[in-house]
């Protein structure tokens, strides 16, 4: 649901996490990328960040700079003048993963949970368009949504320390890739060859948030082609 | 700007890193700070030797840093005492110091606090990415290649400067932080304190947490009484942007400080650390004690204010 007022949340005494909904949903995050680009157009004086994410917008602030209430009420002020017809449109990609096996040492996991053999957990993971919620965890890290209930899957209870660059991984009713060597608490179903963040380039990440993703399956051998 | 060789690594240490103030605006791309944990240390380290605060400094972890000067040079050592030393003779700390082509500054073990600063008259000059030196380890750029110093590495300088006022360059040992083992950390309750009963707000306050070795500059990972979330409840929570110092509890009810090298989690977070004693988490080490104190915004504003007008009278007063 879409709050019809935000829900401004304390984070410290330099923070402010603004809730714009109170679900994981193509609607909410709509809204929030709304206000981020808005607030991206206007500048605020003592504005240090903006972390757009699922159905919130993280505001760091300098404190010596601008109070508390003079930015909520600037927050307030640009959702009333929010204007979609001026927002831009996403772009639409397809992923190619190789799943299972080393690439997804935990597709097995995934396919028992559901009871269902690991070439179905591959269908039902390959058969939906995913929206990128949100960039974050490490550079370039993409949450999507949403997966389906028959392949949504509770995060691993002890994260690993390590998983490769390019690892597709599942969290409850997200799913997500891993840019580069990290410490994963999500289950890894395959990996992707392609690069998820290049610091040399502009844009830095190979996904924005808003954007559209398929992921489609590819062979252990095809990954070589697919590496930029 | 005239790049020369500064100073030749000998021995780097456990972790030994280039840091400045910081990455900022780049959090939509997933892309964390990064910076001096402790930014006190590096900014008071910077202004001692005549740079910009803002400017790239060494950060040394714990001890084992063994570095020499390949030109003459004016640096300051601040933060954690690590008992720095200068061909093997102890070096004092936050103060400016002349050295000479050939010195060896190495550091020891700590005697108190977790890391070091050293910063060089000049700055240490690596390509900045996207407006930031600092090293992002996570993804590896930023700073020297991406990665800690090794051995053999060779830190260049722009243009060293040698000449400095005829002030004294020190500052002010009453002010000097104390870096205890048996910490007090303020914080402000939020953004999700109400996912909590107020029984576990309260043992989250009287409680001593002992800080893990599994800490580091992602994040001071806690073991204590377990801090459990209100009944019903799932483990984690919808994803979204943190900041340093947010203290986020996961389903083992273990709290984790997260500092500058995250920009979102998916875990509760009961509190955040006031920015006033942010630069203290970076003196944190595995083995101490930490507890945590509620003080009100206002009381976190004022102190903020109090570090910022310290910083800003050293700063008046090296420039006069």
């Amino acid at each position: 649901m879409i709050y019809q007022k935000p829900n401004y949340r304390i984070m410290g005494d330099r923070a402010l996490l603004v809730e714009l909904g109170d679900e994981i949903s193509p609607s909410v995050n709509r809204k929030v990328r709304e206000l981020f680009i808005t607030l991206e157009r206007h500048s605020i004086d003592g504005l240090v960040e903006a972390v757009p994410s699922y159905r919130s917008l993280l505001i760091v602030y300098n404190p010596q700079k601008i109070i508390l209430s003079a930015l909520r009420e600037t927050l307030d002020d640009l959702q009333k003048k929010m204007d979609p017809s001026q927002i831009p449109e996403p772009k639409t990609m397809k992923i190619p993963v190789v799943y299972g096996g080393e690439y997804g040492p935990d597709l097995a996991w995934v396919a028992r949970y559901h009871g269902i053999a690991s070439e179905e957990a591959i269908r039902r993971h390959t058969g939906n368009i995913y929206q990128v919620y949100m960039i974050g965890f490490t550079p370039g890290f993409a949450y999507m949504g949403e997966l389906p209930e028959n392949i949504a899957t509770p995060r691993r209870e002890t994260p690993r320390t390590a998983v490769q660059a390019g690892s597709v991984g599942i969290a409850q009713s997200q799913t997500g890739i891993y840019p580069v060597e990290s410490p994963a608490g999500w289950q890894i179903i395959g990996q992707t060859p392609l690069r998820l963040f290049d610091e040399t380039n502009w844009p830095p990440a190979l996904l924005e948030m808003g954007d559209s993703i398929q992921f489609f399956p590819i062979k252990e051998e095809e990954m070589a082609q697919w590496k930029r | 700007m005239e790049e020369v060789e500064a100073l030749e690594v000998l021995s780097p240490g456990p972790m030994t890193t280039v840091q400045d103030l910081g990455r900022y605006g780049f959090g939509r791309y997933g892309v964390a700070p990064s910076g001096a944990v402790d930014s006190f240390s590096l900014r008071i380290a910077n202004l001692l030797v005549g740079n910009p605060e803002d400017d790239a400094c060494l950060e040394i972890t714990l001890m084992g840093l063994k570095i020499k000067a390949r030109t003459d040079l004016i640096i300051a050592v601040t933060g954690g005492d690590l008992q720095p030393h200068m061909n093997e003779k102890p070096l004092k700390m936050w103060c400016a110091h002349m050295i000479e082509k050939g010195d060896v500054l190495s550091f020891k073990t700590p005697k108190s606090g977790c890391r070091g600063y050293l910063a060089l008259g000049g700055g240490i000059s690596v390509s900045p990415v996207m407006g930031s030196r600092s090293t992002n380890l996570s993804s590896g750029f930023g700073g020297l290649e991406g990665r800690p110093i090794q051995k053999g590495d060779i830190l260049l300088s722009d243009s060293p400067h040698l000449y400095l006022e005829e002030i004294e360059r020190a500052f002010d040992p009453k002010r000097v932080p104390a870096y205890p083992k048996d910490w007090v950390i303020r914080v402000l309750f939020g953004p999700q304190d109400d996912h909590f009963t107020r029984e576990c707000r309260n043992l989250f306050l009287n409680s001593s947490f002992k800080v893990t070795s599994q800490s580091d500059r992602t994040g001071i990972r806690l073991a204590g009484p377990p801090i459990q979330t209100r009944e019903g409840m799932e483990d984690s929570i919808i994803s979204e942007g943190v900041i340093c110092g947010t203290i986020q509890v996961p389903g083992d009810g273990q709290p984790i400080i997260i500092l500058g090298e995250t920009v979102t989690g998916g875990y509760r977070k009961i509190a955040t650390v006031i920015s006033a004693d942010l630069p203290l988490l970076g003196q944190v080490k595995p083995g101490d004690q930490i507890r945590f104190c509620e003080v009100s915004m206002e009381k976190a504003l004022q102190s903020f204010r109090e570090v910022e007008e310290m910083i800003t009278q050293l700063r008046e007063g090296l420039s006069r």
